[in-house]
């Protein structure tokens, strides 16, 4: 009979004492140091991206979880993926704390507005928010939205409202950041490339 | 970078300049150690501090900040004089051959055609001599006085080891070690790479720090080569992909240069952007940016796009002006702006002058903040005591704040700075009500397109003809979008070669640039990543990461712009005859039949090396330029001083105020009266990060809080004992703009410098920290800094300035 250390503790628990067991003839095998299995074991692991600087070094993200429709997944461990050929699992000492920028207390959880003049913040919905800035730059764009220039040629361009773009964001937003942008007539439009 | 991260390792000589890599690239900086390690490689670095990347180095020399032109001039110098070069790679792959108009002048610190008035050159003598057959002149001799080579000679000869320690406070013996060190690799079998950074596109003459080295690394033949190349170590995880997707305001994605004013129409567009070679047989690669520009429009407004309407030129803003971040904030100050966004950018902590940003925010409108993170920005208007003084009552900007997802809550793809995309998978959702990205803008604009469609409004047509085929529209899938950047066919496609044979069938993902079409056939978001997801499905996802050639350049793991091409310019790293310079690191060679290899070849395949098709395709003379007209403040590069300088004047030009610094750089109408001067502000400051901090975020976490928690300034020994200041005294650093507190270091890893007869003292700045952040409340580093940019690119230069020290 085959007794790991921890079925052996289980046996135990269900009633039998130890010195009885081993007084029927069979002990444990090897002594594991092991008493439960690493919750690692039993979370769902998902390849992502250091967002950090551009080395982009591959993290592999264990959530709790298994990703079921029911199961909310919380993040519970980051570490650099071994397979990634860049940093082959090593992560810098900044890579290395990224579960506390995930969980920053200073993480944004709602839209919120500054009204004028006030000193302090308010929560709203996202229907209010987005209502309330789309109301603010249609009126900026159609009042101010240049169709041609001095010499009549047709400019389309609206420079009253300007947009710094996020160099954390996917190429898949920034493309679709960009595609919003330019058919609005923006062109006061810049990055962090530029600094 | 030209090559990429793993790349590292096959280099012989490494040079960290204008960056820190040990400390702002840990895990890539890997790869340098590896190539010492493996290769016996020699690490250089030059720097103002001894920094992390200097402990582990072979050879340290210090530099004063914003004296990099003046040191690799130095070294052009040395190279062309002793004639340290690889002539035949100089020869037939550089424009050193070409004749320039005998008009073309350098005098007194400026180039011909200077326009002090409006701070800018008229460039009508800085271009080639063209014969009558069309094409660009030549002196394969290069013995012309005229020919860019011995233009090159004579402009750098003014650059000697003295005048280069003088100016650069660099001891003449530690220069002319690097000098020689570097002129090694000038044997066609070895190369030398060079990581650079911040440290010197923060200069007001970055773009030309970098064109230094570039025309280094050309007289060296280090160009295309595996271990080669000029590695620029960008900062965010996807800054190079969001610089890829052209979110600022000069180019579409793509880098296809904004249409302006001057562009009438969609002919006149194409016609200024579509060169003719200079030189004959040679790929001019940009002859086919008709392609690009077309399959752009035909993503953007599908069937709405036809011949008949321009495919919608017109609908594209046409730019007047400058409108990079400086000058966005110049517009705000004034009051010509109303609304302004910052998605994931927090400009407060970020651009230069943090008085004259608080202030242009003050006067929008609305201000919308989309981040994950409670930034400085967001709260601009709220007094946090002496780290931000405003009196909120007198902010009448209505601000508002969407919470935003980060990487872990998102399916993306990045882009490396080796220009490896990769794809990577949401592990969870973010806190509270926090959304991503794409699902922020999508919201917005269908309220907008609802909006526009309802009640009318100005130009609405580009807004409702804009295509959305996402199958849920307020959630485009990351999947969609990428497929939509890489491209399709709308119809058939047909081979050029056989007008018969269809190459993609309508309704295929196109498998690369190759197969765009400027007739309206294709669709393409994006030239240079087409490919990425092909028939063959979402290539960035790839993660088989063997490595058959050893060279680590892993042509199966992800996939890399252009075409999967992991070292640019490859071509370049054989000999005219198609054989590789250094055959134990082949990169590519002619098979015979074919070029071939490991790599994709970066030339057409079946291009015969005796057809004489040069390696650098992007330019239309097929050579690369080490005569540059394109640049703005000269085609070669010249030592400038910063704008705040130590010194009264430029050490190259003594005579002529005009020349001390950048003569073409813009400067706003009030701004030159902010920068300080000497008498006032007798120390060199420079930024810089820390290995436990990026950036303004980590202030938000709390580990790297715990490693770092307080702001620090770093000072000499020597500074500190003229100050009367010692390690953990607290004191104030002022410019002429503002002042921070920090504490004080002490250390010998910044020395004072002799420079032009005097003493400098250098100041080191960390810049993390802020009043929102889980640190230490801090000072925003950039109160200190100056609202002056590069001449080409107008990155502010946040790493030379002048300010004062005391203790507190």
């Amino acid at each position: 009979m085959q007794v790991s250390r921890r079925q052996f503790f289980k046996i135990c628990g269900a009633g039998m004492s130890g010195s009885s067991i081993a007084l029927m003839g069979f002990s444990p095998t090897s002594a594991l140091a092991e008493v439960r299995s690493y919750k690692l074991a039993h979370a769902t692991e998902t390849r992502n991206m250091c967002p950090y600087c551009s080395v982009s070094c591959g993290v592999l993200i264990y959530t709790t979880g298994d990703k079921s429709k029911n199961a909310k997944a919380d993040i519970i461990h980051i570490e650099g993926d071994p397979d990634n050929p860049v940093n082959r699992g090593t992560l810098c000492p900044k890579g290395a704390g990224l579960m506390d920028m995930v969980k920053s207390p200073n993480r944004l959880k709602f839209p919120e507005v500054r009204e004028a003049g006030s000193n302090e913040w308010k929560r709203i919905s996202w229907d209010d928010a987005i209502n309330r800035i789309a109301a603010h730059v249609k009126k900026d764009r159609d009042a101010n939205l240049i169709e041609k220039n001095a010499d009549g040629v047709t400019v389309n361009r609206w420079n009253t409202t300007g947009f710094l773009a996020s160099s954390a964001a996917g190429n898949e937003a920034g493309y679709l950041t960009s595609k919003i942008l330019r058919n609005l007539g923006v062109v006061a439009l810049d990055t962090q490339a530029r600094i | 970078m030209t090559n990429h991260w793993v790349d590292l390792k096959n280099s012989d000589l490494v040079i960290v300049m204008g960056g820190n890599a040990a400390e702002a690239h840990p895990c890539g900086f890997k790869w340098v150690i590896e190539a010492k390690k493996d290769r016996k490689a020699k690490l250089i670095v030059v720097d103002p501090r001894f920094t992390r990347s200097a402990a582990v180095s072979d050879f340290y020399a210090p530099i004063r900040a914003g004296s990099d032109i003046a040191f690799l001039g130095g070294v052009i110098n040395y190279l062309l004089s002793k004639d340290k070069i690889h002539h035949e790679y100089v020869k037939n792959y550089t424009n050193a051959a070409f004749l320039i108009d005998e008009g073309f002048k350098f005098e007194d610190g400026l180039f011909s055609g200077y326009n002090a008035e409006k701070r800018s050159y008229g460039k009508d003598t800085w271009k080639y001599q063209m014969g009558k057959d069309g094409f660009a002149m030549v002196d394969p001799t290069l013995q012309s006085p005229n020919c860019v080579f011995q233009l090159m000679k004579k402009h750098y000869s003014r650059y000697t080891p003295e005048l280069v320690s003088k100016t650069t406070g660099t001891p003449q013996d530690a220069f002319l070690k690097i000098c020689e060190m570097m002129a090694e690799t000038s044997a066609p079998d070895k190369t030398m790479t060079i990581c650079y950074a911040l440290g010197w596109t923060e200069h007001s003459v970055g773009s030309q720090n970098i064109r230094t080295m570039a025309l280094i690394q050309l007289l060296l033949g280090n160009m295309g080569m595996a271990g080669g190349g000029i590695n620029a170590l960008r900062g965010h995880a996807n800054v190079q992909g969001i610089t890829d997707m052209c979110l600022y305001s000069e180019v579409l994605p793509g880098y296809l240069s904004a249409p302006t004013d001057a562009d009438v129409d969609r002919k006149t567009y194409l016609e200024k952007r579509t060169p003719k070679a200079l030189r004959p047989n040679q790929m001019n690669f940009p002859q086919n940016f008709p392609k690009w520009f077309t399959s752009l429009q035909k993503a953007w407004y599908g069937a709405a796009a036809t011949d008949k309407n321009d495919y919608g030129y017109d609908w594209l803003p046409k730019k007047d002006g400058a409108y990079d971040v400086l000058a966005m904030f110049e517009r705000m100050h004034q009051g010509k702006m109303n609304g302004f966004f910052c998605q994931g950018f927090n400009p407060l902590a970020s651009v230069a002058n943090k008085k004259k940003v608080g202030d242009a925010l003050a006067k929008l409108k609305y201000l919308v903040i989309i981040d994950p993170l409670a930034t400085d920005t967001s709260e601009f208007w709220k007094p946090h005591g002496e780290f931000n003084e405003v009196d909120p009552t007198k902010v009448a900007t209505e601000v508002f704040r969407l919470p935003a997802n980060l990487f872990a809550e998102e399916t993306a793809s990045f882009t490396s700075s080796g220009r490896v995309i990769q794809w990577h998978w949401k592990a969870a959702d973010g806190p509270g009500e926090s959304k991503g990205d794409i699902e922020i803008l999508a919201a917005l604009f269908l309220k907008l397109k609802a909006m526009y469609a309802k009640d009318g409004g100005k130009l609405p047509e580009p807004i409702l003809n804009l295509t959305w085929p996402y199958r849920i529209p307020a959630k485009p899938s990351p999947a969609e979008l990428l497929m939509e950047i890489s491209g399709k066919a709308l119809g058939d496609v047909f081979d050029p070669k056989d007008k018969t044979k269809v190459i993609v069938k309508a309704g295929e993902q196109v498998a690369g640039f190759a197969q765009l079409r400027d007739d309206g056939s294709t669709q393409c978001g994006n030239w240079i990543y087409s490919g990425c997801w092909s028939q063959a499905g979402n290539l960035t996802a790839r993660r088989d990461n063997s490595d058959p050639s050893g060279l680590g350049q892993t042509l199966n793991w992800g996939f890399a712009w252009p075409a999967n091409r992991r070292i640019i310019y490859n071509r370049a790293s054989c000999d005219l005859s198609g054989k590789p310079w250094d055959p134990k690191r082949t990169v590519i060679k002619w098979t015979g039949t074919a070029w071939g290899g490991n790599d994709i070849p970066d030339m057409r395949p079946d291009a015969a090396p005796d057809e004489g098709v040069m390696p650098f395709i992007m330019t239309p003379e097929g050579v690369a330029r080490l005569f540059a007209p394109a640049m703005a403040d000269g085609p070669f590069p010249e030592h400038y001083e910063p704008f705040e300088t130590p010194l009264d004047k430029n050490p190259f030009h003594p005579g002529n105020p005009k020349a001390t610094s950048n003569p073409a750089a813009r400067v706003f109408k009030g701004d030159m009266e902010t920068f300080g001067k000497v008498k006032d502000f007798p120390y060199v400051a420079t930024t810089y990060r820390l290995v436990e901090h990026f950036h303004y975020w980590t202030k938000h976490s709390m580990i790297n809080a715990v490693l770092q928690p307080d702001q620090f300034v770093e000072i000499s020994e020597q500074l500190a004992q003229e100050k009367g200041i010692a390690t953990g005294d607290k004191v104030k650093v002022r410019s002429n703009r503002g002042f921070i507190k920090a504490v004080a270091v002490v250390t010998k890893r910044i020395k004072t410098l002799d420079v032009d007869g005097k003493k400098v003292h250098t100041v080191g700045i960390p810049i993390h920290w802020g009043f929102k952040g889980v640190t230490k409340p801090g000072f925003i580093t950039n109160t200190l800094t100056p609202f002056v940019g590069d001449a080409n690119c107008q990155t502010p230069e946040y790493k030379a300035f002048l300010v004062n020290i005391e203790k507190i």
